[in-house]
């Protein structure tokens, strides 16, 4: 648009601005291929790019949205709607604690309580030694089994107690 | 015409319409907050909701949106069942959960759509009783103030923004109940028509920064209907005042011109009539240099003794009303009476005008500019020199959407089903401009060519179409025209050729002649079969049209004064409104005003030639004053006084008209009122004869009563002087105007020309202008303001209309071929700053970049310099900052015109350039900044 900006010579932040990594750009590329446009591509940019950082900073965000020639702004908007992109930094494994219907009453409240005990953070928290983070989600798409929950990439089901003892304890983490 | 039944009576309604417009349309009041009528439905906010019947029997029937819902024949609907009002209720409800109860100290207050709607639809008890979210808000830059917290969602700010202005940098953020309009960093609202969201949003979330930190309610504004000075558009405003100062700029509908929306050079750029510049007390240059103020009679006297003996010449003012520069002309005589452009724009105003008048294409207005199929815009970068028609070009390339949603039967009105339904597809719009422009994410191709390449494009075009001058077009096909450029121009004749209504846009920035007469050559092409071929030629400046109409082509220039003043043949010499420093070099400038013994200068703000003046008449300003302008278009329009004149300023018209009294010039005797002024302008000059027709004379009545500048609910007409005195004088009357400084009046039904401000019962915001309006989005009940005096598609004879004599900077752009060691300078002006008065706005102020070149960069690695560096330009004619702009066609400078440094820089000279050796880079502006990035360590 305009140059409303311009009339001071500050160095553009984007002179510092990381870059997308070789893999990353790759990565983003081969889904170009597939799409009518670049913007099409936005979600699975956003995704690939936390695979390899674990998060999307700002720097991240907008380092996508000139590979995709698009604004910032507009990214962001998609990028903050979707929960599971990350906008702030996580620990090496999320943990997603289903809260919806059937989980809710078959007691992730409680499961939340003790997880807040074994590890310490609550939700949207980070354990001290960035192992964990915890997350409510809406729903896990197994609630035959609730109620259930997943860290990292590994959906637990059924779980009580003693599946969250087994899980954190043993790992050490935060408690 | 359909009828529908609502709530048991039987109404009319327009085909094609949606049930919330019909409603508003009949003046029903059925409560809204998505929906606008420039930008159509979503359905998002769920407010307009009413009962429809399957049928006459059917007695549960269904809750509808109103905006979503076409209305058909037979249609059965209920707005005041208690279903449909509950669920209203509900609405606002569930919008007021998180909605802060700070109307007190909002600046949305007494004008909120918020507000009205919550009142219509009855909600009055709160309840909710939980903690109300809470948002960060975000620097918008210094013209938008941003209150997050106070958003409903109604997402009008993006659709407006990003759909409708074509923004990238405004974005709705996040999900549900936490939803963040703003950008993705804090910063300046990218957008050149930003200043709408103020209008825009039904609340408080964006409101006018200056009005938020200088306050004053809607109901205690005083205003009046005026024209925008800011470029040639002229749209249509309605400035606010309280205390003798500016305090906002709204927006006047015209439903020809500037519809619901301005740009922010208009809406923000007025504030220059707070300037402390602004002059208040005639002066008298001293033998010691200094200025003595003068009481106003003595500065009268002096005047009318200076005019009356001597030599006296004159030069009038392309912002300064017609009445203004009419006065001048009959004081001075029409053969010493210069209108005030430079020499080139004199020639090229002439020129454009000359050419729409004799050409067989309509000259648009804006609104049909929106209905253009394919448009062709050569040299001029609208969005900077005339921003209102490159927001009227961003929806006229959405008229292929229209036609894919033409072929599905969908409405126009389906907003987000046409956008999703055309998503990239657009009509087709060419640009052959010297650089980028802030148009070309929406056009079809962007050619980047010296302006010579422009004109032969032009001329390579209407060839093409079989028309103008083939063997010009051959010759520069040869030599100026790139033969990669050649198959372009094949393209834009196919598009120009295949639309229904195609559109040529060109301007006099470029300086160039050959590039308007091009223009005109591709519209006259295009004038065949039952193609409605438009022509639209910019001027710079407010009443630039309106003057090179009222002097004719044969009013001498600047450069003939000057000669004559140089020969001894002028004594007095008088300046109407007007930098000359703006118009010439500034040696000749300094020769003109040397050689004249006395200099008498009538202007609103300080500047160098009131400063070389030896008398000097403060003029009032637009709000403070009456006077015509014909914007490019050649639409006549008034603007009226908003306030009083403060301190000693008097407007132009009443200096001139006294001083010609003082002189006993017995012609005019006659006159005694503004009206009359304009009334012996247009018999004197024939093609100025509409003028009259722009708005009614003072003996308007409205229903037997003026009609009142300030609202009914006008408070503190007592308190607000009572530091002067407990004793309210009676308020001064209005005896030049149909309006009144007052309350008492009425407000309705009037004129367009005449609407000071809309305000309906329940309707405190602008959203209660479809009161005054035939229909909801339609013109105004009492017509749409100004007189054309260009008329439409009419090649007959109107003005003055020998050939213009083209001069020869002006002419010669046609000659191509660059010469070694010599760049060609190309104005680049900008929104903010290139126009003189906007420029002094306090709010502008910080968006005025400092002047400036522009090279490609192959240009500027062969003088060895980088963005940051100076140029020196020619022999010492400026020294500039240098931006490398990848998009500058070779051989050009671009330089931006109008800014700072610039002023001795004349579009098309051929100048030298070389580094600046003792240019200082400007280092950032923030100490702390700098080398703040990674690997930097602060302790």
């Amino acid at each position: 648009m305009s140059d409303r900006n311009s009339s001071a010579t500050i160095p553009l932040l984007d002179d510092t601005e990381t870059t997308l990594s070789a893999a990353e750009i790759a990565g983003i590329d081969a889904e170009i291929a597939h799409a009518p446009y670049r913007s099409a591509v936005a979600i699975d940019a956003l995704k690939i790019v936390q695979a390899h950082r674990g998060w999307v900073s700002d720097e991240s965000l907008r380092a996508i949205a000139r590979h995709l020639h698009m604004s910032a702004a507009e990214l962001d908007g998609i990028a903050t709607f979707y929960n599971l992109i990350f906008r702030r930094p996580v620990g090496e494994k999320v943990i997603l604690l289903c809260n919806s219907i059937s989980c809710w009453i078959k007691g992730c409240e409680g499961l939340q309580q003790q997880i807040t005990q074994q590890l310490g953070i609550g939700l949207g928290e980070t354990t001290g030694d960035n192992r964990y983070t915890l997350l409510p989600v809406t729903c896990l798409g197994a609630c035959d089994k609730a109620p259930v929950l997943m860290v990292g990439e590994d959906l637990h089901e059924d779980v009580d107690a003693q599946t969250l003892r087994q899980l954190f304890d043993n790992s050490g983490g935060g408690a | 015409m359909p009828t529908i039944t609502i709530d048991g009576v039987h109404y009319e309604v327009e085909q094609g319409k949606n049930l919330l417009e019909s409603c508003l349309s009949l003046g029903l009041d059925l409560p809204y907050f998505c929906w606008h009528p420039a930008m159509g439905s979503i359905g998002a906010c769920r407010q307009c909701a009413v009962v429809q019947y399957q049928n006459a029997e059917d007695t549960r029937g269904r809750i509808v949106m109103g905006c979503m819902t076409p209305v058909s024949d037979g249609a059965i609907f209920s707005l005041a069942g208690d279903k449909a009002q509950q669920f209203r209720e509900a609405i606002v409800e569930s919008l007021m959960l998180n909605h802060p109860h700070d109307c007190p100290v909002c600046a949305e207050g007494g004008e909120c759509h918020l507000q009205d709607m919550t009142v219509m639809v009855g909600h009055r008890d709160r309840h909710y009783r939980g903690r109300k979210n809470t948002h960060r808000n975000q620097y918008l830059g210094p013209l938008i103030n941003h209150e997050m917290n106070r958003c409903i969602t109604c997402y009008r700010c993006t659709r407006y923004y990003r759909d409708y202005a074509g923004g990238t940098d405004l974005a709705a953020m996040a999900a549900h109940d936490h939803i963040y309009f703003g950008r993705h960093q804090e910063g300046v609202l990218q957008s050149e028509f930003a200043g709408n969201l103020v209008e825009v949003c039904p609340t408080g979330v964006f409101t006018d920064k200056s009005l938020v930190h200088d306050y004053t309610r809607k109901w205690d504004l005083q205003s009046a209907p005026s024209v925008c000075t800011g470029c040639a558009v002229g749209c249509n405003t309605m400035p606010g005042e309280r205390y003798g100062r500016l305090k906002r700029v709204h927006n006047r509908f015209n439903a020809e011109v500037n519809g619901y929306f301005l740009c922010d050079r208009g809406r923000f750029g007025a504030g220059f009539v707070n300037s402390d510049k602004a002059l208040e007390y005639p002066g008298l240059r001293q033998a010691d240099g200094r200025y003595r103020a003068l009481d106003h009679h003595e500065a009268l006297l002096r005047m009318a003794q200076q005019c009356a003996q001597g030599r006296v010449a004159g030069i009038g003012s392309p912002r300064a009303s017609v009445e203004a520069n009419y006065l001048l002309r009959q004081l001075v005589g029409a053969d010493n009476f210069a209108p005030g452009f430079s020499d080139t724009e004199q020639v090229l105003v002439s020129l454009a005008l000359q050419l729409q008048a004799d050409s067989a294409a309509l000259v648009p207005d804006i609104a049909t500019i929106e209905s253009a199929d394919a448009v062709l815009i050569l040299g001029e970068d609208v969005t900077n020199t005339a921003p209102r028609i490159a927001l009227a070009l961003r929806q006229s390339v959405r008229n292929k959407a229209y036609e894919l949603a033409a072929e599905l039967k969908l409405e126009t009105w389906q907003d987000a089903a046409i956008r999703n339904l055309a998503q990239h597809q657009r009509s087709p719009l060419f640009i052959a401009a010297v650089a980028d422009t802030p148009l070309d994410d929406v056009a079809t191709q962007c050619l980047y060519l010296a302006p010579a390449s422009i004109a032969a494009l032009g001329q390579a075009v209407a060839a093409g179409l079989g028309g103008g001058d083939s063997k010009a077009a051959t010759d520069n096909a040869a030599g100026a025209l790139p033969r990669a450029i050649q198959a372009e121009a094949a393209a834009i004749t196919a598009a120009l050729a295949g639309a229904k209504r195609p559109l040529v846009i060109a301007g006099t920035t470029c300086g160039s002649a050959a590039i308007l007469r091009a223009a005109a050559e591709v519209a006259s092409a295009l004038c065949s079969g039952a193609r409605q071929t438009m022509l639209c030629l910019c001027v710079p400046e407010a009443n630039s049209l309106g003057q090179a109409i009222l002097a004719g082509p044969d009013a001498p220039n600047l450069t003939t004064l000057q000669q004559r003043a140089s020969a001894g043949e002028i004594d007095t010499l008088v300046v109407l409104e007007n930098d000359l420093y703006r118009r010439g070099n500034e040696a000749q400038i300094d020769a003109l005003l040397a050689a004249c013994s006395q200099v008498i200068v009538l202007d609103g703000l300080d500047n160098a030639t009131t400063s070389a003046a030896n008398l000097v008449l403060p003029a009032a300003n637009f709000a403070e004053s009456e006077g015509t302008l014909v914007s490019l278009e050649g639409r006549a329009q008034r603007y009226f006084p908003v306030f009083q004149p403060q301190a000693e300023r008097r407007a132009a018209w009443v200096w001139l008209l006294a001083c010609l009294k003082e002189m006993e010039r017995s012609e005019v005797y006659p006159l005694h009122h503004f009206d009359d002024i304009t009334r012996a302008c247009a018999a004197d000059i024939p093609a100025l004869a509409g003028i009259t027709a722009a708005a009614p004379d003072l003996h308007y009545l409205n229903l037997g009563v003026k009609i009142p500048r300030q609202p009914a609910r006008y408070s503190g007409r007592t308190a607000m002087r009572a530091n002067i005195s407990v004793h309210e004088p009676k308020q001064r009357e209005d005896e030049e105007t149909p309006l009144a400084f007052t309350m008492e009046g009425l407000n309705r039904d009037q004129p367009g020309a005449l609407l000071p401000w809309v305000w309906a019962p329940g309707w405190n915001s602008n959203q209660s202008v479809h009161k005054f309006q035939t229909e909801a989005g339609g013109p105004l009940k009492g017509g749409t303001a100004g007189a054309r005096l260009l008329h439409p598609g009419g090649s007959r004879n109107r003005t003055n209309t020998r050939p213009v004599a083209g001069d020869a900077a002006a002419e010669n752009s046609g000659v191509s071929g660059a010469q070694p060691g010599l760049w060609q300078l190309v104005p680049r002006p900008r929104i903010f700053g290139s126009d003189e008065l906007s420029a002094m706005s306090p709010a502008l102020a910080e968006l005025v970049s400092p002047g400036f070149i522009e090279l490609c960069p192959a240009d500027a690695a062969g003088l060895g310099i980088d963005t940051g560096d100076g140029v020196e330009v020619g022999d010492q004619l400026a020294t500039l900052e240098l931006r490398v702009n990848d998009s500058m066609a070779a051989g050009c400078a671009g330089y931006g015109a109008g800014l700072a440094g610039t002023g001795n820089l004349r579009a098309l000279a051929r100048v030298s350039l070389r580094r600046a050796e003792t240019w200082q880079r400007r280092p950032g502006l923030i100490a702390s900044d700098r080398g703040a990035g990674p690997g930097s360590s602060h302790v």
